[in-house]
């Protein structure tokens, strides 16, 4: 008569909410305008179905919106007064807040990410950080930076969290007095067109944001433009390595905020149950592609198996799928060519020896998915506890001792992030000043605010985002 | 694998705890060794798990199931034998209209109401609780608890729902605590051989920590109780996710130790229907399936029934209706 299975219908989030057009051009001046380069196609990684043809700036294109931003700098931009300035943030803000269901939508759409995340996690938090920044635009003098913009900032940011790295790019730049020419992931270009509009809504003058969608060359001419004072990227450290060799010899400004291969230190006297938990935020957030994600599970060895035994189970309860039904945990990957590098590093470390297991759930048959999934038995010589996997892969590794955890999470080319488990104030705060990550979180993970600074070590790049010293990669008085 | 529930006894894991429950250092010792609950991550949690979003036939299914966990509640000075009467034909058939709608689990009552209420109930396999050991406070000698106890199962009561002391969990004597549980379940005993299922009350609005929560739910486990139970309805805060989502993990990790299922009551403060699908998807992703049943799971409620079947006729009918069309009690 009865079971005890309780079935979830289905709950998808409603996609009428949103309009996208066949087409997008490019956003400079305040204007849409069409690209001289070979438009290309961006598609829902969940369905592999085209959503729109979005144009590729040329260098041209560049140029053009170089000389918008730069005259927008000097004409209006640099010499309203940081009120002026902050009474447009604010009404950004404001709109992303009123539009959110909407941006959401479409960012879970184009990106692939679950829509609880996009609507829990980075539109709040987006819209946060222009609330915050906006807060510093007519206090600048007090920042300890002086209150100089340094002009136009030529900005590149990744497919993970298309909007979120939007606002942490854009809120600080603009609050600063300068003006910006921003090149979205070709993978997710559209709800950075939508923030375009939102511009347009906002009154916000012409040249002040300019949107150039494009792949690699694009992203080239950007930074490599001789006009722009300023290069902010996030992405990959390959990426950041040529840029840094780009810009080397110039006088630009750099901020790189790159990968990582983060240790989630477990220690027997952690809060176990929270402890699962932010082992699975941590690395199952957003399907791992995260570069912060705490990757590198470092366990007690006392404590290991137990931890392995729950972490297990709490994986089978994962719901993977449709990225807009508000019961979905894990989404799909975000491109076909992230998969395939994610299936490629998990095969290595299967050949390498690493006990490989992955939650029981049904992958669908159209999309890029792949299940959550953890290796054990890892030691620092295996390549999946080294290279950045950028998906739901976590590798397992043990300590003994306080000082083997820090020697092991230290032992990377990154340094990004730290997570710490225990229920000892006194080990957090030891092992907080002897890891070597810009951040450490203690019994949590993946806890984002703007008004906390974020950036790496290492390989994980240099530079700092949010907070006050936020501001100072996008002041004259910052370095 | 752990031994299968039905295979593994109360006894077989009192045995196992033999060591543990010796003296008072080293039961101690044990209920300090527990994990720590990290609050603000506990509390992360279980508001996570409250934006599921239940629909359609899910939300079908959840409502039947809770109106078949709700033990119907009447615990007033001003209770009466005609109210405890109406309130048990109330249990039986909750919607007079509706023929498919499902009786509730039990109907929780003083002890001195026990024999009433069987009486409506007879055979018709709704259960009667009785709260008994001094409740809500508990503030009674031992031998009053146990004699309380005796009176409500010898006037037929199937369930009881003691309170344990608070005072003496907080005071740190946690071997007083468990020995009375083990006292109270003796006395749970009929003559017949059979016994009385015992639910064990924490009020945790006055143990308050999450990490008590967790201590009081292994003694009571340890101790034998049959169910753990949030709150006497008379304290506030009563039943919380958080609290319950604590002691949901208590019985997965004890079934894993032992292999012997223990149930979960939260009582007081849900009342509505929306609230009560929460629950229901926490029993589900933090105990799991198995505890999706009215022998392992139950809703301390009164107000809570009346929601939930407006809920129901409006997923029957696609309309809402007004708590005229439903009956009082």
């Amino acid at each position: 008569m009865t079971s005890n299975v309780f079935e979830y219908a289905p709950a998808p989030e409603s996609r009428s909410i949103v309009d996208i057009k066949p087409s997008y051009g490019l956003f400079v001046d305040g204007e849409f305008v069409d690209g001289h380069g070979t438009s290309f196609k961006t598609i829902s990684p969940a369905t592999e179905e085209v959503l729109s043809e979005v144009a590729e700036a040329d260098q041209a294109d560049i140029d053009l919106a170089v000389k918008a931003a730069r005259r927008a700098h000097t004409r209006v931009w640099s010499r309203m007064p940081g009120r002026e300035r902050a009474k447009y943030l604010y009404r950004i803000a404001r709109i992303i807040q009123e539009r959110g269901r909407e941006l959401a939508v479409l960012e879970s759409i184009d990106n692939g990410k679950p829509i609880k995340e996009s609507r829990d996690v980075d539109v709040p938090v987006a819209a946060a950080h222009f609330f915050y920044y906006a807060g510093w635009a007519d206090k600048l003098e007090y920042s300890g930076y002086g209150d100089r913009s340094l002009g136009v900032a030529a900005q590149v940011i990744p497919w993970n969290f298309p909007l979120l790295m939007l606002a942490w790019k854009i809120a600080p730049a603009l609050a600063c007095g300068n003006t910006v020419v921003l090149k979205p992931a070709e993978t997710t270009p559209l709800t950075a067109l939508l923030f375009a509009e939102i511009c347009q809504q906002a009154d916000l003058p012409p040249g002040v944001v300019n949107i150039v969608t494009g792949a690699g060359a694009t992203g080239q001419a950007l930074v490599g433009h001789t006009d722009v004072d300023k290069v902010a990227f996030t992405g990959s450290t390959e990426v950041g390595k040529a840029i840094a060799r780009a810009v080397a010899g110039t006088d630009k400004k750099v901020t790189l905020e790159l990968g990582g291969k983060a240790a989630n230190i477990v220690f027997d006297d952690a809060p176990l149950d929270q402890a699962i938990e932010g082992i699975v935020d941590g690395i199952f957030f957003n399907q791992g592609h995260v570069c912060c994600a705490g990757s590198r599970l470092l366990v007690q060895e006392s404590v290991a198996d137990d931890v392995l035994e729950r972490l297990k189970r709490r994986m089978a309860t994962l719901r993977l799928g449709d990225p807009l039904d508000k019961n979905t945990d894990v989404g799909a990957i975000n491109s076909a060519e992230q998969l395939a590098r994610i299936r490629e590093l998990s095969d290595i470390g299967e050949a390498e020896g690493a006990g490989r297991w992955s939650a029981p759930c049904e992958l669908p048959t159209t999309g890029f998915w792949f299940p959550p999934t953890i290796f054990t038995g890892v030691t620092q010589a295996h390549r999946i506890a080294r290279e950045e996997v950028f998906g739901p892969v976590l590798s397992v590794l043990t300590f003994r001792t306080p000082a083997e955890a820090i020697e092991k999470a230290n032992n990377t080319p990154y340094g990004l992030s730290a997570g710490v488990w225990t229920d000892k104030g006194s080990l957090i705060l030891k092992m907080a000043g002897s890891l070597r990550a810009g951040v450490v979180w203690a019994n949590t993970f993946n806890k984002f605010d703007p008004t906390s600074p974020f950036g790496g070590f290492k390989e994980s790049g240099y530079g700092r985002e949010g907070g006050r010293h936020g501001l100072a990669g996008y002041l004259k008085g910052g370095e | 694998m752990p031994p299968s529930p039905t295979t593994a006894t109360a006894e077989d894991a009192a045995a196992q705890f033999s060591d543990v429950t010796r003296s008072d250092a080293s039961l101690r010792g044990f209920l300090h060794g527990l994990p720590g609950v990290d609050q603000v991550g506990a509390d992360a949690r279980a508001a996570a798990l409250g934006t599921r979003s239940i629909k359609t036939t899910a939300k079908a299914y959840a409502l039947d199931l809770a109106i078949r966990m709700v033990d119907l509640t009447t615990l007033e000075g001003q209770d009466t034998h005609g109210k405890v009467r109406a309130l048990a034909a109330k249990a039986m058939r909750p919607d007079p209209a509706d023929a498919t709608c499902p009786a509730t689990a039990a109907v929780c009552v003083y002890p001195d109401m026990v024999a009433t209420a069987k009486e409506v109930l007879g055979e018709s396999g709704v259960h009667v609780a009785a709260v008994a050991t001094a409740f809500p406070s508990g503030r009674a000698a031992l031998d009053i608890k146990l004699a309380d106890t005796r009176d409500a199962v010898e006037a037929g009561a199937d369930e009881i729902d003691m309170v344990i002391d608070r005072g003496a969990f907080l005071s740190g004597r946690y071997l007083q605590v468990f020995e009375e549980i083990v006292a109270v379940r003796e006395a749970c005993a009929r003559a017949d051989g059979s016994s009385a299922h015992l639910k064990v009350i924490f009020e945790t609005g006055e143990l308050q920590t999450y990490d008590n929560v967790r201590r009081a739910s292994w003694l009571a486990m340890m101790a034998g109780g049959h169910f753990i139970k949030t709150s006497t309805g008379k304290v506030q805060p009563a039943a919380t996710l958080p609290v319950t989502m604590i002691m949901l993990q208590a019985v997965r990790d004890f079934r894993e130790t032992t292999g012997q299922m223990v149930g979960v009551k939260p009582a007081g403060g849900i009342r509505t229907a929306k609230d009560a699908i929460k629950y229901l998807v926490l029993v589900n992703e933090v105990a799991g399936p198995d505890w999706l049943d009215p022998d392992w799971f139950r809703f301390g409620a009164s107000t809570l029934l009346n929601e939930l079947l407006m809920q129901r006729t409006k997923m029957t009918t696609g309309r809402y209706s007004g708590p005229d069309y439903f009956t009082l009690d």
